[in-house]
């Protein structure tokens, strides 16, 4: 009974976190180059009305997530303008850009509103492995997104920390000075971060319009978009423990539902993800423990040359 | 390799009051067109939506006491974010702690409804600022004691608070009679604020409002106090090397500026819904709404009243575009995001001299 539960939770927590592990690689890697985008929760849901609208006009699900891709990442353009090349305010452009995509996805939504998904995607089903017992269910019936998201993951964990990629966007997040100083092009390389948590963001906003969902709902996003900043933090700006963290702010999410019939509030749950961001955010600030896992030094700062 | 736009940047020593004024004019006017080009792409008649918009927050006398409802929060919450945007202090989460105002100020009106009205309003706002003000001293003291960055524990912050709001209509102070409704229960009549007229502005909190932008005003530029958070905001390493306190103006800055975020909340359930509802019935983002009113308002509480106006008229415009042309209400979150990007973008105009220049990238 309890095993079954706890089963229950888990195959449920992955999906319900596959959204916010997208947002989050996304966030990650931007705010690894030093820049903060507070626009995830409007990227992510124009990535949703995106998906929505191209899967039903097209039929092709496929061709929803692209564009979810590309709508995510053009925003992303204006928050990289705005606090890259303008040097404005990281904080307050974020929050505009959370608000602008928000308008756009009610104004662009309103005709899908209501509106039956004209295709799905279907599970992954591995010969031999999904049919295992327990493990098959657990591990090897998800839809291919989900797989996605992992590999997305392990494969950016991997060129953050063992990769020459991985030390120049890190560099620029960490002193910007010094990475321009030795010739790393610190403007491109915050742009191309910024545009691929837009990117990624749309992608994750996608997931649960066309997959998750499987509608488009005004508003749908519902603070995922917040909870992938916290997330960010609370994964200490690493993909792996970012992939972790999705699959535990998935799971509260999940269990807030299953608890609520045994008289657990699911309002004191939701708020857990935000108190477990701010106790990390308290732990992680001591000198030591920033430089081996905490925020990058130049987060929040713009760069120029002349005040080099 | 290419050659690569470059903008060279001369920061300027002073900036004259016409520049200023001129760029946010002009910024403004942009982000008009820019939404009007949005609007037309996403097949919604600009002139029309604007006419809408126009004449349903300005256009009526019903119009006008709408916008002056919805500019008394934001006017509330964009003072005290005045203050503290000054210190460079960026405290995101008005939102949480307008929310937490309104919890407290039920608090009290829910467990003393006999208290006579002369006693129990005032008592309100003042545990509604001290609430707001509580809310806004966590992030401060993690600033101070750990380092925190105020932004983001600030916006965190919000979320508790929203969902503590929930939590309560939902469970333990969900009223009786309200039908099921996340709703509490309907407060005494001593603890309602009265209106003006047969409208909805409850002028005490206006004129509440009013007063602490004029000393807000006078905070910032004749006193001590004022000097020390201007100082900090522009040249944080003065300040230190002048001795002054830096986490003294942090804690002032936050506590006053979560304080005012609380007595907009206060307002809002005692002078509005006479009830704590759910929280978006509470706010429809007011506390974030008022990061751009302060944004408009260039930092000074005084320009804040006017700022709040225009945004509140935008709010109240955005429900006639909604009545008028069947568009949802997220629509005028578009207004928001483009005009707090034109004004932010602007503010490179202002302070800086600009030259492109192609140069080759290393």
């Amino acid at each position: 009974m309890i095993v079954e539960f706890i089963l229950l939770v888990l195959k449920a927590a992955i999906p319900a976190g596959t959204p916010l592990l997208f947002g989050t690689l996304g966030e990650v890697t931007a705010e690894r180059s030093g820049v903060l985008n507070l626009g995830v929760e409007g990227m992510m849901i124009v990535g949703a009305v995106t998906a929505f609208g191209v899967t039903y006009t097209t039929g092709n699900i496929w061709l929803g997530l692209a564009a979810a891709a590309l709508a995510g990442s053009l925003l992303a353009l204006v928050h990289a303008f705005a606090s890259i090349t303008l040097r404005v305010n990281q904080v307050v452009s974020g929050l505009a850009l959370t608000m602008l995509g928000l308008g756009v996805s009610g104004l662009v939504g309103k005709r899908f509103i209501g509106m039956p998904p004209r295709t799905r995607l279907a599970p992954l089903t591995l010969p031999g492995l999904s049919d295992l017992p327990v493990i098959g269910p657990l591990f090897f019936r998800y839809d291919p997104m989900v797989y996605l998201a992992i590999i997305l993951a392990l494969v950016l964990w991997f060129m953050m920390y063992k990769t020459r990629w991985g030390i120049t966007l890190r560099s620029v997040g960490e002193s910007p000075a010094t990475a321009d100083a030795l010739g790393v092009p610190v403007f491109r390389v915050r742009y191309l971060a910024v545009l691929f948590g837009g990117l990624m963001a749309g992608l994750g906003g996608a997931y649960l319009s066309v997959v998750y969902t499987t509608a488009w709902i005004e508003g749908m996003t519902a603070g995922a978009g917040w909870i992938v900043i916290a997330l960010t933090i609370f994964a200490m700006w690493d993909p792996v423990r970012a992939m972790l963290g999705a699959y535990l702010f998935g799971g509260v999410r999940v269990l807030q539902y299953r608890l609520q019939p045994l008289g657990i509030s699911p309002n004191l749950l939701n708020m857990l993800p935000f108190i477990f961001t701010i106790l990390v955010l308290m732990l992680s600030t001591g000198e030591v423990i920033r430089r081996r896992v905490g925020a990058p030094a130049a987060l929040m700062q713009p760069y120029t040359r002349e005040e080099r | 390799m290419n050659n690569w736009p470059h903008f060279r940047l001369e920061k300027r020593l002073t900036v004259p009051p016409w520049l200023e004024f001129l760029t946010l004019a002009v910024s403004l006017l942009l982000a008009l067109v820019a939404i009007a080009v949005l609007f037309r792409v996403l097949g919604v008649n600009p002139i029309v939506a604007y006419q809408r918009i126009f004449r349903g927050a300005f256009g009526s006398l019903y119009g006008l006491s709408e916008t002056i409802v919805k500019a008394i929060p934001l006017m509330m919450c964009g003072i005290g974010l005045s203050l503290a945007f000054r210190a460079r202090v960026y405290n995101i989460g008005a939102e949480g702690q307008l929310l937490v105002g309104a919890i407290c100020a039920t608090g009290l009106a829910l467990s003393r409804p006999d208290w006579p009205s002369w006693a129990l309003r005032p008592a309100m706002f003042l545990v509604g600022f001290i609430g707001g003000a509580l809310w806004a001293l966590i992030p401060a003291l993690l600033k101070a004691r750990f380092r925190v960055d105020e932004t983001l524990s600030s916006l965190m912050m919000v979320y508790i608070a929203s969902e503590l709001v929930n939590y309560l209509v939902y469970g333990p102070w969900k009223g009786a009679k309200e039908m099921g409704f996340p709703y509490t229960d309907k407060f005494s009549p001593s603890a309602q604020l009265p209106r003006l007229l047969n409208t909805r502005i409850h002028y005490p909190t206006l004129i509440l409002a009013l007063v602490l932008a004029v000393l807000a005003y006078v905070l910032i530029q004749r006193t001590k106090w004022g000097f020390e958070i201007r100082v900090t905001g522009e040249n944080p390493e003065a300040a230190r090397y002048a001795g002054m306190n830096y986490f003294k103006t942090v804690l002032l800055v936050m506590l006053l500026s979560g304080g005012m975020a609380g007595l907009a909340g206060v307002g809002e359930v005692a002078g509005i819904h006479y009830r704590l509802r759910y929280p978006q019935g509470i706010s429809p983002g007011y506390g974030f709404t008022a990061i751009i009113v302060t944004w408009l308002a260039r930092l000074n509480p005084l320009l804040v009243i006017i700022s709040a106006l225009l945004l509140g008229g935008l709010l109240v415009g955005g429900d006639a575009i909604q009545v008028a042309l069947g568009l949802p209400v997220a629509t005028i979150y578009i207004f928001n995001g483009v005009i707090l990007l034109f004004v932010l973008g602007s503010d490179l105009f202002t302070h800086y001299k600009i030259r492109l220049e192609w140069r080759r990238e290393r």
